[in-house]
């Protein structure tokens, strides 16, 4: 009784329950993807950036070498996924939805799969914390959940801001993916280790791994292989989405609210992905930077769905060839159903943060015309950050973006559980996201407008100055002239003996 | 180059088998119990009128979305045309004219939904516009409640005598079935100056069971609350609005009831009677026109109970649940306004919180 009254008070009120669609894909064994015969790697995997290219066409490359540098403070490099030769530095259609090209390294494998040499860290536990985020930082690891936030600056962040305690998200709440379910079944002693690095790094107490309780496999292997770090605590999560978004986990698990105009580290809690703490694991303990990743193929246009061990760069429609497709897909996305990106073709390459390719038949695919809104308010109820998102939307409708903005619109987190829950299918996010890129564009151009006014008047100012000035100066010599004149006429005669007198 | 997968959709790509229709439909599931009691009790001409008054709403939903140039079957299609005139039909006198029905269903579509912009866009229930207009512009009509005589029984009109009821009027053979309800008998004998204590005593009897005169489906209290609580357990309304609805109409009855027995009916008469009930769980739920925060619609439920209590207790109609629900209807911007549920990460006026750390 008291167990279920526990749960009836912990339940959180927010979310959704999309069917999750994870098995039987989760449940096929990890199938190592063979090396593709050209990869693509483009050069902006993760938030910041670009890497800048440092190999030429025609170099023959190593796996693990470096193929291109960090640019700025928020960067991450990029690596060569295989061994081989780099055939061009140039544009390739990027993944994102406007399918334009973007700059990557495209190498031409030679099949041989050879490692560069690596310096793995001997005993990391007795570097200086600054160490482990260096090689962090050098083997280009980012945020695997799908942000793809470079890690090493997060890691500096918390270290700086003294952050307690590591939150490891193995959520993924997102329906149809189960990579990380996959990383955790078959390498919980990888992420295990990771997270104490990572730990390590940012000088955490306890760590927190949060694995939604659809999982059961997951959470039995994390138990296991945690056995033996008492500071690092399984917690089994209700399914429910969007468990895995950071602000929601946070609370969950530690009952800590992050405020909304603050980072989570300001709070003592730093969130970090599951397969994020294995790439630290490989960073470290073998010297390996971030190469390759493991990748849920799925929907119902697949034949073999399953999680797939590949390079990073390799085509979408090379993965295809190898899980063989039962149709031609009626859509493509990149990630989840629930924030995932549409692809328009499968010419892509995987990056970083493709945690997961659906191909969705038509049936998945199909998407019922929108209605009026009735008011039902599931939207409220569903949304986890307790926003209005109906008013909101009857506010972009016509126009009102200001009035959106009223009911902190900037606060949404995109997660769609609003569009989901519709009855009437109002495409909600779609408003949403239109509306912030309106206003963070108008704010843009405001400044813009400011920048260029402030010039504007400094000009106008300094033109007016100058004209001043010359008009003053003008006016001195004028007056100094004049003086001298009227001197000169005053003392016409005893001046002009005083001169006399004194050139005499 | 290979295929191309189409425009770019948003996210999420995927979505709920949740449709407005399927809303409607399952109110109306949950609503057919204590019509289908209320045919039985009233019998043939309550089932002409409720036919009549539904097509009629559908008619004039049609006819408006014809006037604007739209396809009305789709829209029809949605359920909430034929719910509107439902809700209207079994708030009316179940042997009212035919035309009653015809005028209320045109009115609710026409003038309470669709004048608006239609299904989501009107300010206040229609069901309950086209029911105090027609209380407003046909008081005799409005207040003719007949005693039970359920279909069957001795005396009940046969299919044929039920249609010449509602088509011609109620012929002078059967006048003695017409009838008081409670709240009206008392009022009546109130503004006579006989005590409550006294009137009640020959008052018609009240139950639980729903054999009293009433609106074609008001009655069966018991149906009623079992439809809504249906509705609570599907997840279609939560408990807020029904619950602050009937502790508005409870709280000051059972006070004042407390203090003069002999001036004010007691909790439970009020409870039963009239549409305190269809109204909770089915009338002031309406989505559209109700409050979308809990705390709103606690507000917005304790409102339409309090109004209803006021209006039956002091003002001149002996019920009052339609002109309490519009009163709470005209409110319903106000408190989404000021009530808005607490955004993650900041408090309750939406500030942000304060760091910890």
């Amino acid at each position: 009784m008291m167990g279920f009254l526990d749960r009836f008070l912990k339940t959180p009120n927010w979310g959704v329950h999309p069917e999750d669609h994870k098995r039987p894909a989760a449940d096929v064994p990890l199938r190592l993807f063979p090396s593709p015969e050209r990869i693509f790697m483009p050069l902006h995997q993760h938030v910041g950036g670009a890497a800048r290219p440092i190999v030429m066409v025609g170099q023959k490359v190593l796996k693990g070498q470096l193929i291109a540098q960090a640019q700025g403070n928020i960067s991450a490099p990029i690596h060569a996924s295989v061994s081989g030769t780099i055939s061009a530095v140039g544009e390739v259609t990027a993944p994102h939805p406007s399918g334009l090209p973007f700059k990557a390294i495209t190498i031409d494998s030679d099949g041989e799969n050879r490692w560069i040499d690596s310096e793995p860290l001997a005993d990391p536990f007795s570097a200086a914390p600054e160490e482990i985020t260096k090689r962090t930082a050098a083997a280009g690891v980012v945020g695997l959940g799908g942000a793809t936030f470079p890690a090493a600056p997060k890691f500096a962040l918390g270290k700086r801001l003294k952050v307690t305690t590591l939150i490891v998200n193995g959520g993924e709440c997102e329906p149809y993916l189960s990579s990380d379910d996959r990383i955790m079944r078959d390498y919980p002693e990888m992420v295990i280790d990771g997270a104490r690095l990572v730990m390590h790094a940012i000088g955490a107490t306890q760590a927190l791994v949060g694995i939604e309780n659809n999982k059961p496999e997951a959470i039995a292997a994390m138990r296991q292989a945690a056995a033996a770090f008492p500071e690092i605590k399984i917690c089994p999560l209700p399914a429910l989405y969007p468990m895995g978004s950071d602000r929601q986990l946070i609370k969950v698990l530690t009952g800590i609210e992050v405020p909304s105009d603050a980072r989570a580290a300001e709070t003592g809690v730093l969130v970090h992905n599951v397969s994020t703490c294995a790439a630290v694991h490989k960073a470290i303990r073998l010297g390996q930077p971030l190469v390759e990743r493991i990748i849920t193929i799925n929907g119902g246009a697949i034949a073999a769905p399953g999680n797939l061990y590949a390079p990073l760069g390799t085509m979408i429609s090379d993965l295809f060839a190898f899980v063989g497709l039962k149709e031609a897909p009626s859509r493509l996305i990149l990630g989840g159903p629930m924030m995932g990106t549409p692809l328009l073709h499968d010419r892509i390459p995987i990056v970083k943060g493709a945690s997961g390719i659906l191909a969705f038949n038509a049936a998945e695919a199909f998407v019922p015309e929108a209605g009026p809104c009735i008011r039902c308010g599931n939207c409220t109820k569903a949304c986890p950050m307790g926003l209005l998102p109906l008013e909101m939307a009857a506010r972009i409708r016509v126009g009102d973006l200001e009035g959106a903005e009223k009911f902190e619109l900037q606060d949404c987190i995109s997660c769609g559980c609003c569009a989901y829950v519709c009855p009437s299918h109002i495409p909600l996010v779609q408003y949403f996201s239109h509306a912030k890129g309106e206003l963070t564009a108008a704010e843009r151009s405001k400044l813009r407008t400011e920048a260029t006014k402030r010039l504007v008047e400094a000009k106008t100012a300094r033109i007016e100055r100058e004209e001043r000035e010359k008009l003053e100066a003008a006016a001195r010599r004028k007056a100094e002239r004049d003086a001298a004149k009227a001197a000169a006429a005053k003392a016409a005669t005893p001046v002009a003996e005083q001169t006399q007198g004194a050139s005499a | 180059m290979s295929q191309s997968y189409g425009m770019p959709v948003a996210a999420p790509h995927t979505t709920t088998t949740n449709s407005p229709t399927r809303i409607m439909s399952l109110v109306m599931l949950a609503l057919a119990p204590a019509t289908i009691y209320g045919f039985w009790l009233y019998g043939w001409p309550a089932i002409f009128l409720w036919v009549i008054t539904i097509a009629s709403a559908m008619l004039g939903e049609a006819f408006s979305l014809r006037l604007m140039n739209r396809h009305a079957a789709p829209i029809l299609l949605d359920g909430s045309a034929i719910l509107t005139g439902w809700l209207l039909a079994v708030s009316l006198p179940p042997w009212a004219p035919w035309w009653i029905g015809a005028f209320g269903g045109f009115f609710a579509t026409m003038l309470g939904k669709q004048a608006f912009g239609g299904l989501g866009q009107n300010l206040f229930n229609p069901a309950m516009v086209a029911r105090v207009a027609l209380l407003i512009s046909f008081p005799v009509q409005m207040t003719a409640w007949v005693a039970p005589l359920p279909l069957f029984s001795v005396g009940a009109p046969g299919i044929l005598d039920g249609l010449l009821i509602i088509l011609k009027g109620v012929p002078p053979a059967l006048d003695a079935v017409t009838s008081a309800t409670t709240l009206g008998f008392g009022k009546t004998e109130l503004s006579r100056g006989i005590t409550l204590l006294e009137s009640m005593q020959h008052a018609p009897a009240l139950s639980f069971i729903g054999s009293r005169p009433g609106s074609l489906g008001e009655t069966a209290a018991w149906l009623i609350l079992a439809g809504g609580v249906a509705l609570m357990f599907l997840r279609i309304i939560s408990w807020h609005i029904p619950l602050a609805m009937l502790a508005g109409i409870a709280i000051p009855a059972a006070i004042l009831h407390a203090v003069d027995p002999a001036r004010y009916l007691d909790m439970g008469s009020h409870l039963l009677s009239g549409g305190a009930m269809l109204g909770a769980f089915f009338i002031a739920t309406d989505y559209v026109t109700s409050p979308n925060s809990p705390r709103g619609q606690l507000i917005f439920g304790f409102g339409c109970g309090l109004f209803t209590y006021i209006i039956r207790t002091w003002a001149g109609y002996p019920e009052g649940v339609a002109f309490a629900v519009l009163l709470m209807n005209a409110t319903t911007p106000i408190i989404d306004t000021y009530f808005k549920p607490r955004i993650y990460g900041r408090d309750s006026k939406g500030k942000p919180l304060q760091t910890t750390n």
